[in-house]
């Protein structure tokens, strides 16, 4: 995979569509604040369908925050995110908007899915259950179906031989392949990586990384990622956003953004993040 | 001594009543517990506040005075006459429900947020989420203290005495009236009593096992019938995922 060369571009690199197309993710004017403490700050960014894009910066500059907005596990405290063309963090009401009811969200995040840094398996069930319940029982697929659905999955993140045990049996990074599994068995047509190999030991990041460099080459779903790991940045993104305080720092092509950083606040924090050993 | 042993079967239908109530008691506590506690979960106000209600209404009420209440006063209100154990285990149910329903309610909080986070992630429903995720992992957490409820509630069962039901208790005063036999009597309703507490307590403790394996939590000691003898400790290694 190779994200095509021009660094200013900010659209995706390689990614069909016609210009005419919305953009698949919209942050208008997006606040977040936690009390007094302002994490997202008029934030505006677009995201193409296809694009794989990377989120750095410094911790509490808001990157995480992105991702859980995306996956409504946050709500907006101004601003707007529209998916597809259509209202995401409010609905139509009237001739206006109002912020989006449970019953909405549930309705437009069917085609999102999220891992953890912490994996998040459920721990009453095996791999195969953690795997199927969900198409079972949110996407109606019949028992068998998405049986064999978990058991494909399980192989392509190399851990058939798991499906019957427990999360408890296996390591981090295995945890972590099988939380990748149960994200794609929705099939998520935009998938969030929340520092997914921060809680790994190191040994076991690159099994995690390979699958989802795999899962980047052979499909075309939408990834925003957060993340340390600068060489699987540079590798699958097709652009790279580099968050500040709340706001874009600087944004480009990762051979851009990790060869020649123009802010200075880009490069002090890939210095301290070479520094740290990634 | 001849005396009590030729009483075994009044003791016998005695501690039968004790565990009839006991196990009435147990159904109608444990169906109250997880209805309301549940309720006490939800997001809205108003079924929560329904579930304060119940829980101080009768917490607060002694179940003595529950029982006197459906039994002597529902009458005289309304005509309606219940039947005497029915209303004792109603009013020992309603007691034992509403600690049941904190139990329940605290137990469903304590299941870790990105727990629910990974049930939004993948668009389950409350109702779906509850369900497959939050009642599993809680269960585990609900039963050391229900094994005290239920012992808890054994107990309290010795007040229906008071509304002339012959349990245990009843057996084991009468006998003392007619007998004098005073030590005696009271050791075996001693042990009677111990005796049904320790099943009990065995099969809450087989329970408390079957939860935590099913989590993934190995038992102490490898197991067997040995270790349920003894409270389960359950080891640190409660698995990776928070």
């Amino acid at each position: 995979m190779s994200p095509s060369d021009t660094p200013e571009n900010t659209t995706a690199p390689g990614v069909e569509g016609n210009a005419a197309d919305a953009p698949l993710i919209v942050f208008d004017k997006v606040v977040k604040r936690f009390g007094d403490l302002t994490v997202l700050d008029h934030l505006d960014f677009n995201v193409e369908a296809g694009e794989r894009v990377t989120l750095i910066g410094p911790s509490g500059s808001g990157k995480t925050t992105i991702l859980r907005l995306l996956m409504t596990l946050e709500k907006v405290t101004e601003g707007h995110i529209n998916i597809g063309g259509e209202p995401f963090s409010h609905m139509p009401r009237g001739s206006g908007l109002v912020p989006a009811s449970e019953s909405y969200l549930r309705q437009r995040r069917k085609s999102i899915g999220m891992v953890f840094q912490q994996f998040n398996l459920f721990p009453n069930m095996t791999v195969r259950k953690n795997i199927m319940e969900a198409p079972v029982h949110v996407l109606g697929l019949s028992k068998d179906e998405a049986s064999e659905r978990a058991a494909e999955l399980l192989d392509l993140v190399g851990l058939g031989d798991k499906i019957d045990a427990h999360p408890t049996q296996l390591s981090g990074g295995q945890q972590q392949r099988v939380a990748i599994a149960r994200a794609l068995a929705m099939r998520p047509e935009i998938l969030l990586l929340d520092e997914v190999t921060s809680a790994l030991d190191p040994e076991l990041v690159a099994g995690v990384l390979d699958v989802l460099r795999e899962v980047a080459e052979t499909t075309d779903i939408t990834m925003l990622c957060v993340t340390h790991e600068m060489g699987f940045a540079r590798d699958v993104s097709h652009r790279v956003l580099m968050f500040d305080k709340g706001q874009i720092a600087e944004e480009g092509h990762p051979d851009q953004i990790f060869g020649d950083p123009r802010e200075d606040r880009t490069k002090s924090f890939l210095k301290s993040v070479l520094e740290n050993g990634h | 001594m001849e005396f009590v042993i030729s009483q075994w079967p009044r003791f016998l239908d005695g501690a039968w009543l004790t565990i009839q109530l006991t196990l009435g008691g147990i159904v109608l506590s444990f169906v109250l517990a997880m209805f309301f506690g549940i309720l006490g979960t939800v997001g809205h106000w108003l079924p929560r506040a329904v579930a304060t209600v119940y829980v101080e209404v009768f917490r607060g009420i002694a179940a003595l005075v529950v029982m006197y209440w459906f039994i002597y006063a529902l009458p005289l209100a309304t005509g309606f006459q219940l039947d005497d154990m029915f209303a004792a285990i109603l009013a020992l149910g309603l007691n034992l429900g509403a600690y049941g329903a904190e139990v329940v309610r605290s137990s469903i909080n304590a299941v870790p947020k990105a727990q629910i986070e990974a049930t939004v992630s993948l668009n389950m429903s409350w109702l779906q989420r509850t369900r497959l995720v939050v009642l599993p992992q809680a269960w585990a957490q609900m039963l050391p203290t229900f094994g005290n409820l239920v012992v808890e509630l054994m107990k309290a069962t010795a007040v229906v005495y008071l509304v002339g039901l012959h349990d245990l208790s009843w057996v084991a005063d009468d006998l003392r009236r007619l007998s004098g036999d005073t030590i005696p009597v009271f050791l075996v309703a001693f042990a009677l009593y111990y005796l049904v507490a320790q099943v009990l307590i065995f099969c809450v403790r087989l329970l408390e096992r079957r939860a935590n394996h099913k989590l993934g939590r190995t038992p102490p000691s490898g197991g067997g019938l040995i270790g349920l003898l003894r409270p389960p400790t359950v080891g640190t290694k409660v698995g990776m995922a928070k």
